[in-house]
């Protein structure tokens, strides 16, 4: 049997899952809120242009429109200045293989939990090696801190000082680029950054380093709780958009059943 | 207002082509003084007209007007056979001038008068929708309707996961109710309207999107897309949903739905290029606003637009006054509601450009924007 073959045996069998990681396009998900005199994103919207009525007598159909980062999105490394110059760097042009590769979870829902700013060090990262082994080149990590169970004014979690959501420093990320080659981060909060990533040093250092390393983020994902920490294969294709900055997607996971 | 002839001053009434008294045809409205008195009353107890079979009995009265004509009116309860009355024109549910004869002097209670009520939009005992509570005029807005005794008010909200200042409090005021709305989320509209459509008597839309920039000081055509979604869409979506049961609810009883109030920038009738693309907006909502009147013609709600110059809010900070503080605009809306108006200049700004604007639009327009090369 090829692999291929494997695959398919096992994803018919239901050994192998498929994981949905991905929320609903829903005009009340909350979007990225800026300082008001930069530009901002568009939320998701939906108009309707007909449903079985004299606009259409057979067939519904609507027309929708939202920012490239609404709802569950990539970032594509001309999404930051740092990605600015850089080749093969918006979502049409990225190799379309970077879109299906391994993923490790790190899950630091608990110390969320207790910190809603808490920051992911590379200390922390290099606990999780220990426990579970060195992330591999290539992969993507996908931080688990179950921001995704949050809904309504506690998921943005704004104060008068801003957001307030966990998120990498500057150690952790350069620590995953530059030690271990990961092609990419994400999250399950709003951005790739903490809520106060805009006081880090240097400011949005995941968006910073990621994308001046040629490599993409993952926002607003959702399920992580529902993959191992290990062998997980992420499916994350975005629109091909020309010049896209980022795309609204449907992320699967794929996960191996244990025997048991 | 009333006709007088500009060869004898007689005043006219009806209008007329040429003056009853002299034949000269140089008629021409004017202010005239409201006062006169209560010749003669009787009360109607039947009508061929469906409209007042439903609210039968009327009583109308004959009044000498001070100014000359003597005419059949409207009568307030309080007005009295033999007693001095000051007379008001407003427009009846069907849209045509009439008059109604007041008492003199205020009486207790004097807003509640059947009669009155028929002509005006007073907010006591209705249920009003107001728009957008994120605005400091939306706030304003609504304790004014609370104190002049709204039977609900619905605080529409957008984007509840954000907060804005002054919430606490505003959810705290008595007869009050969170609407979730977003006027540029059709979803939105359609779900506020399954749920209040059938019972909102007065919408005033107080949501705005206005920002600094013309249109060569602006480098793309998002923040005007947004103008345009917030300032002319929004209406447009709001009138789509909840305007068909507001005109099928013209006539519902003691609640019945009454006015449809926009609120509205006064640079809509003359751009002025500092907030050039929003005014353009503000113009594009002014037009639908006519369109609406069309729509609702003869349906008993009456569409109000209310003009304001800058708001003293956090868009228009870098302007020097005069600007129109949020609490004089909320109260003026509640007060051509009770009025029974159907348009308001509120504020300084307003005033005057409304005043230059019916001198000569032109005019206005080339000052407007020509300021730059004035200062």
């Amino acid at each position: 049997m090829t692999t291929l073959q494997m695959l398919s045996t096992a994803l018919l069998s239901g050994k192998v899952r498929v994981v949905d990681l991905t929320h609903t396009l829903d005009p009340d998900f909350p979007v990225l809120v800026l300082p008001p005199e930069f530009g901002q994103c568009q939320p998701f919207r939906v108009e309707e242009v007909s449903r079985y009525d004299e606009r259409g007598p057979a067939w519904y159909w609507r027309r929708f429109s939202c920012n490239e980062h609404t709802g569950t999105h990539f970032d594509a490394p001309i999404h930051w200045i740092t990605g600015k110059d850089l080749p093969n760097a918006s979502v049409d042009t990225i190799a379309a293989d970077a879109f299906v590769r391994p993923a490790c979870v790190l899950d630091f829902s608990a110390e969320a939990a207790r910190d809603e700013d808490f920051v992911l060090t590379s200390a922390h990262v290099q606990a999780w090696e220990e426990k579970y082994g060195q992330i591999e080149p290539g992969h993507w990590v996908l931080l688990r801190t179950d921001w995704s169970k949050r809904s309504g004014a506690a998921y943005l979690n704004m104060r008068d000082d801003g957001a307030h959501s966990p998120g990498p420093d500057a150690t952790a990320i350069r620590y995953l680029l530059e030690e271990r080659g990961i092609v990419g981060f994400g999250v399950e909060t709003i951005g790739t950054d903490a809520g106060q990533g805009g006081h880090f040093d240097p400011p949005y250092p995941a968006h910073h380093f990621l994308h001046g390393a040629n490599r993409y983020g993952l926002q607003c994902l959702s399920n992580l709780d529902q993959l191992p920490a290990r062998g997980a294969v992420l499916v994350c294709p975005p629109l091909k958009i020309k010049h896209g900055s980022g795309s609204p997607l449907r992320v699967l996971a794929l996960v191996e059943q244990s025997d048991a | 207002m009333l006709q007088r002839c500009g060869a004898c001053q007689t005043i006219a009434y009806p209008p007329r082509d040429l003056c009853g008294c002299c034949w000269a045809d140089s008629l021409s409205w004017v202010e005239i003084d409201a006062g006169g008195v209560f010749l003669a009353e009787t009360t109607l107890h039947t009508s061929t007209n469906v409209y007042f079979r439903e609210r039968m009995p009327w009583r109308i009265g004959v009044i000498k007007l001070d100014a000359g004509p003597t005419i059949i009116a409207h009568a307030h309860a309080d007005a009295k056979e033999g007693a001095r009355v000051c007379m008001l024109a407003r427009t009846d549910k069907s849209g045509q001038g009439v008059f109604i004869a007041l008492p003199e002097r205020e009486t207790p209670n004097m807003a509640d008068d059947k009669a009155l009520r028929e002509l005006t939009c007073d907010p006591k005992h209705r249920r009003v929708l107001v728009t957008d509570v994120r605005h400091p005029t939306g706030q304003a807005l609504a304790r004014g309707l609370v104190r002049a005794g709204a039977g609900k008010v619905f605080l529409g909200v957008a984007e509840q996961w954000k907060p804005f200042v002054g919430r606490d409090e505003l959810y705290a005021l008595p007869n009050t109710e969170v609407a979730p709305l977003d006027l540029s989320d059709a979803d939105s509209i359609a779900d506020l309207t399954s749920s209040i459509g059938g019972k909102v008597d007065i919408l005033i839309n107080t949501a705005q999107h206005m920002r600094p920039g013309s249109a060569m000081t602006r480098r793309d055509a998002i923040t005007a897309r947004d103008e345009m979604e917030f300032n002319y869409f929004g209406p447009l979506r709001l009138l789509q949903s909840f305007g068909p049961a507001m005109r099928s609810r013209g006539a519902d009883g003691a609640n019945s739905a009454v006015a449809w109030v926009n609120v509205l920038s006064v640079f809509a009738l003359a751009n002025w290029p500092a907030y050039g693309l929003s005014a353009a907006s503000q113009a594009a909502a002014l037009s639908l606003s006519q369109c609406a009147r069309g729509d609702f013609a003869g349906s008993g709600v009456k569409v109000v637009n209310i003009f304001h110059g800058p708001i003293d809010d956090e868009w228009h900070q870098p302007l020097p006054p005069p600007k129109v503080a949020p609490e004089a605009l909320g109260a003026g809306i509640v007060g051509a509601l009770q009025q029974g108006l159907e348009q308001s200049f509120i504020g300084d700004v307003a005033k005057d450009i409304e005043t230059r604007w019916r001198e000569d639009p032109a005019l206005l327009e080339r000052e407007l924007t020509l300021a730059r090369l004035m200062d």
